[in-house]
């Protein structure tokens, strides 16, 4: 289960649809599966198809992340053209097991998020709670 | 010299859980090397077969990326602090 504030939810959708048709990115942090702070991050790749997290973004987030005494716990990205479920490149890739790989869909009319586990190969996904704040 | 050395979630299992660590080095080799003895885990995430820095993982002095100084032959000085960060990648096929 991921807890979120709509705010960051309403983040991740606007940069999704703001970077199209390329694939967009980013970084939440937080502790205990609840969702404290979302860094836009640049993608690399510059890809319809792939991302690749800037690190130098990547390493900013990380120690903003720590200045507020909470960690990074998953990645966002898009799909510009396909499902939010995440693809093989995105199960082959998954750095970490204990991250929320969440996933915002630009396919059909209404962008699409959901949220999922990616542990030892296996998707799992999870309950997205949103808060009103 | 000790350096600090920060560590992404995805490997702190390995160093008994710490997200900060300090290891002796006078370069960037130096210290993923006593990391490696230390935390022996630590060494095959980090550092390939061949002794190069493994193609997942980016490393950070400061707010540089080794590989666009030195790589492994990259001097620190007292006080730098060293990130070790995971490639975060995928997409859409």
């Amino acid at each position: 289960m991921l807890t979120i504030s709509q705010i960051y939810l309403d983040q991740m959708i606007a940069h999704a649809i703001r970077e199209y048709p390329l694939e967009a990115c980013g970084l939440i942090s937080g502790e205990n599966d609840t969702v404290k702070g979302f860094y836009r991050t640049r993608n690399d790749a510059a890809s319809a198809r792939i991302y690749t997290v800037n690190p130098l973004d990547y390493l900013k987030a990380d120690r903003d992340a720590e200045a507020n005494s909470v960690s990074i716990i998953g990645v966002m990205h898009s799909h510009t053209h396909s499902e939010a479920y995440p693809s093989p490149t995105d199960v082959a890739q998954a750095p970490d097991p204990s991250w929320h790989y969440i996933l915002v869909s630009l396919k059909h009319k209404d962008p699409i998020l959901r949220s999922f586990t990616i542990v030892d190969g296996n998707i799992v996904e999870e309950s997205v709670v949103r808060l009103n704040c | 010299m000790a350096i600090e050395v920060r560590l992404p979630t995805v490997l702190r299992a390995a160093a008994s859980g710490q997200a900060n660590v300090t290891v002796e080095g006078e370069t960037i080799g130096e210290i993923l090397k006593a990391l490696a003895d230390s935390y022996p885990g630590l060494g095959s995430q980090v550092l390939s077969s061949d002794g190069s820095l493994h193609r997942f993982v980016n490393v950070y002095l400061n707010d540089d990326d080794v590989r666009y100084l030195d790589k492994l032959d990259t001097k620190v000085i007292e006080g730098d602090v060293v990130s070790i960060l995971p490639a975060v990648a995928g997409g859409s096929f």
